[in-house]
This record gives structure tokens, sequence and C-alpha cells, in this order.
């Protein structure tokens, strides 16, 4: 990626990326540009950088930022009606480190409200339309932040991932989406959808780039207790011992080599049928060959728990969503609804008032597998099938080193077709969440188009703390165009 | 499975949400839709499985019991809240 230096100003990076945030404004990709204070940043770094002085590694870079990251520029909203006027006055751990190393955050970007979507339809705001067919959706719930990386208004983007709000819509835009391991990436300061299965990660036009954000923005944070500790340390090789409160791999998922020594792919059975778009097996079939003449072997994998992912999902997710906005109240933040009689009226209104439509269903929902008499049917079923799937992916790992999938059963769809039927949308996760409930990283990556000329995204899943040889991997698999 | 008025009405309450009656018959028909999709889990047999809830299974993990430094002030977080008034955050009667 561009970086200032004493040739280009960050003025100059900053001004371009400004100048195509605006033109591109009917794509509504932003829920908020910050103007005056990237141009202010920017100078600052030109100036250091005339004084000789020391710059970071994403000096005058301009980047987009998912509107659920905390920082004071600007106010965070989640894309939510009851955030609203909420200028937080802390900064998000991800931010600071990004920031520390010089990069320029132009602007918010729409996502569904508090990330429950896939298509970004469901934001207060209204939908951000494909980069490549405005008739068409973003993807979701990052939708934004993927298509201001498609259409090169920034260099990078950030996102956040619980069932595959960071791939499905890279895969949708043609661009690459990371979600990496559990814990990689400190979640303080991120609006909390579901607290087990919330990854931060982050969308790139390049493998390169996205190894170089995940150096800078991973590792251990006393303000988020699930971070792990220095894992790009561990994945390399070159880890010292862990300390004793650090969180250990307790299902013993093995670890992938590095890239020279990966050997075996793994495809899944289970994703090879009609559910699947034809084009999309296509690609992966394109991509299966490849590999094989560069020598790899091609895996077939038996995987029958993955059928269970989706509805496993839609039970914990909810539960843990049920638990975490229960803190939106309207009292201390955000938006408050007026003329309520009492302190529960208050709540009730704010509330009602405040959530979209996905945020009430899902809340209703997580509150009604946690309730008494359906606790055992449902959500302690569904973390019992957790522990099926993380098996199933510890067992496939022994016969292979990664696993290639699609992202999603088809690729971008039309506004409007899905986001009246919750079952439809939520059938878009299908290939994506199981990495969420294992904890897994998953790396997704263009393939190619249809033949409407819309993108394919394949995913590259690796082992726990596999993270950087499945970025690396993905350099083989770049698509030559 | 499916959900009636009476239970929608029930969730609603635990969920803090007010909600009209025209809502109400959205919801008991999406949310239906939803706990039929996610009773297929009924057909797995997990008699011998113990519960995941968090991926890495941590323990405890101590820190030494000390006030550590806030990143906001008690100032900056009041002034978020719409009324405030001596220094607290006001809100209807709350009987």
């Amino acid at each position: 990626m561009k970086v200032a230096n004493k040739k280009v100003t960050a003025v100059r990076l900053v001004e371009d990326a400004l100048k195509k945030a605006h033109e591109f404004e009917d794509y509504n990709i932003f829920t908020f540009i910050d103007d005056a204070g990237a141009l202010k940043k920017a100078c600052e770094i030109d100036r250091r950088i005339a004084a000789g002085e020391e710059v970071g590694r994403l000096a005058g870079v301009p980047y987009a930022l998912k509107d659920n990251f905390l920082t004071p520029a600007g106010e965070t909203t989640a894309s939510a009606h009851i955030l609203q006027g909420f200028n937080s006055p802390i900064t998000a751990t991800a931010v600071a480190k990004l920031e520390a190393e010089g990069a320029i955050m132009i602007g918010r970007t729409n996502l569904d409200a508090f990330a429950h979507g896939s298509s970004t339809e469901n934001s207060y705001f209204g939908p951000t339309l494909n980069a490549y067919d405005k008739s068409r959706v973003a993807g979701g719930s990052s939708g934004g932040s993927a298509v201001a990386v498609a259409l090169d208004i920034v260099e990078f983007a950030t996102g956040t991932d619980t069932g595959g709000s960071i791939r499905q819509p890279a895969s949708f835009n043609g661009v690459y989406g990371f979600k990496p391991t559990y814990g990689c990436i400190s979640r303080y300061g991120v609006v909390a959808m579901a607290s087990s299965t919330d990854c931060i990660g982050f969308f790139t036009k390049s493998p390169d780039d996205m190894d170089l954000l995940m150096s800078i923005a991973s590792g251990k944070d006393s303000k988020d207790l699930t971070t792990l500790d220095d894992y790009y340390g561990l994945s390399t090789g070159h880890a010292t011992a862990s300390s004793p409160t650090s969180p250990t791999d307790s299902v013993g998922v093995p670890q992938a080599a590095s890239p020279v020594d990966v050997h075996r792919i793994g495809v899944v059975k289970e994703f090879d049928n009609e559910s699947v778009d034809a084009e999309i097996r296509k690609a992966l079939e394109s991509k299966c060959k490849l590999l094989k003449s560069k020598g790899y072997e091609i895996v077939e994998l038996d995987m029958p728990a993955l059928k269970y992912a989706l509805a496993a999902y839609y039970i914990i997710v909810p539960a843990e969503v049920a638990s975490n906005l229960s803190r939106y109240d309207g009292v201390r933040y955000g938006f408050r609804s007026e003329n309520s009689k009492d302190l529960n009226g208050l709540y009730e209104n704010t509330r009602e008032e405040g959530f979209m439509p996905e945020n009430k269903r899902r809340i209703m929902i997580g509150n009604f597998v946690l309730s008494s008499g359906f606790y055992d049917a449902y959500f302690l079923k569904a973390a019992k099938v957790r522990t099926l799937i993380i098996k199933e992916y510890e067992k496939a790992f022994e016969t292979c080193d990664f696993i290639l999938t699609p992202v999603a059963p088809n690729p971008a769809f039309k506004l409007g077709e899905k986001v009246n039927d919750p079952v439809a949308m939520y059938l878009e996760d299908l290939m994506s969440v199981s990495l969420n409930l294992a904890g897994v990283p998953g790396l997704a990556i263009p393939a190619g188009k249809t033949a409407k000329g819309l993108p394919i995204g394949l995913q590259i899943v690796g082992p726990r703390r596999s993270d950087k040889s499945l970025i690396e991997f993905a350099k083989i698999l770049e698509d030559e165009e | 499975m499916s959900v009636d008025m009476e239970s929608i009405q029930h969730l609603a309450s635990l969920s803090n949400f007010s909600i009209s009656e025209k809502q109400t018959e959205s919801l008991e028909k999406d949310l239906s839709e939803i706990l039929k999709y996610i009773s297929q889990l009924d057909k797995v047999d997990v008699s011998e499985v113990e519960p995941t809830y968090q991926v890495f299974e941590m323990e405890n993990v101590w820190r030494d019991d000390e006030i550590l430094e806030q990143e906001a002030t008690r100032e900056e977080l009041l002034a978020l809240t719409k009324e405030q008034k001596d220094n607290q955050i006001k809100v209807p009667k709350v009987l």
C-alpha cells in the first residue's frame, strides 16, 4: 500500500481518498466523513516526515472504520438509531494501534445495525450498494467497509466478523477479507455483538497488506482478557513461553506448518451441491486445478456436523446478543425516547424506537432460548453441537493443512430480495458461521467473476493460530488478471 | 415449534420492548420460522458431548486489585447522558 514519504505527502493521499469518498456518495458507504480531522492528521505526518522524525509503518495511509469501533472522531452509531448522539470518549485498542503507526481514518462505514445482518440493508441509514452493481447488496454486516476498499477509496478498512460479516461482503465486492483466530485482535472498544464469536479483522486489496495489518493490530491487551499473546510469534514458530494466564488451545487443534510445508488442501463434500451457486462451485474447482498443477494434493472431507452449524449459531449468537444489547436503555448515552411516564416506560420506548426489526428478532430469540423450560433444549444443545463442530475441524486438520470452501452460497443478491425473510437471510451464512463457532481463522479471497460480472469469493480455512501461514498461502491463489 | 401472540408479548416484556399489535403479528410469523429452522438440532445426538461456551477454555484471569488508569473521566461520561442534574443522571420517576 502507498505510504507517505518525502515524495508523496500524507495530505495528498488523504485528499485523494476524501475526494473519492464524496464522489461515491450515492453508494451510501459512509455514516460520517471526517474531512477536517483527517487532513489535520495528514499535515502532522507530513511535518514529521519533513523534520526527519520517525513515522509509523502506515504513515499517511487513509483507511475506513466500520462504525462499530469507538473513537472520539464522530459519533459511534453501529448504524443504529439507539446509539445516535453517542460521542465516545474512549478509543478502541485496534484503532489506537493503527493510528500509532500513522494510519488516518477518513470516515466511518455503514453496517447492518449492531452488525445483525448479511446485506447492510438493516442499517438505520439505509443500504450500502454493491461496488459492481448498484441494484445489488454490498453484503454484510461490514458492507460499507468492503465497498470502500473495492471502489479504491481507501487502502484498507476495518471490519468485525461474528458469523461471516467480513468474509461475505469481501466476497460480494471482490476484495480480501480476513477473520482471524478468535482472540487475535483486542475487542476492547468495539460494540459487542456475541462475545464468544466476535472477531476483529480487515478488508484489503492484497494478502501482503493483510499480513502487515495483522502484525500491527494483533496481540495481548489487558483490556480484553480473551486476547492471545503475540499470536504472530506463535504461528511463525518464534514463540516465547506463554504466561500461565494465557488461554490454551484446549482441544489441541494441530498447528499448520509454514506455507512451504503445506501439501494437502481439503474440500468439504457437504458444500458441493445445488444449494451453492454453480458458478461458485466452478470457481472452487478451477482453484483446485490450479493447486493440483502446483503439486498440492486435494483431499475430500466429510464434515457432516457442519450442516448443523447455522442452527447452532442462530441459537448461541442471539443468546449472547440478548445479553450484550440489554445495556442499551436510553439512560447513560445515545438516543433517549421523549415523554416516558416512568423509568420502565423510558426503557421500553427507547428500545422499541431505537432498535431495527432484526435487532428485536435476535434479542427475542435469544431471550427465548435462554428462558426457563427452553434452555436445555436450545441453548445447551447448541453449545454441545458447537463441541461437535470443533472436533470435526480438529479431525479435518489431521488429514489436510487448509480447507478451501465457498464463502457464501451465491454472489451478491438484489436489494430487497431477502430483507423481509429472516431465514433466507440467515442461509447466507451457511458456510461462514462454523469458523466462528470453532474459533478458527478464515480468509476470503477473490476468485474471478460470474458471467454477469459479479465477484466470486472463496475462503481458506486454517487451524487456530495458523493465521500468518494462511495469509501467505493465499498468495498462491491470487487471481491472475 | 411455533410461538403464539401471548408468548410474543412475554418475550417482548423479557426484552424490555413495548410492541404494537401489528408488530406482534409479524414477529409471530418471523420467530416461528426461525424456531422451526433452529429446531433441526433435535435430530443431533449429543448425549455424550460436553458443551462449549468459549473456544479457548479459559480459567479465571486474575490481576491485582488496584485502580487502573481510566481513559474517560467522570465528567466526560456524564456528558453523554441526555439529562443530568447535580452530577447525577436524571430519569423519569421510578415508581
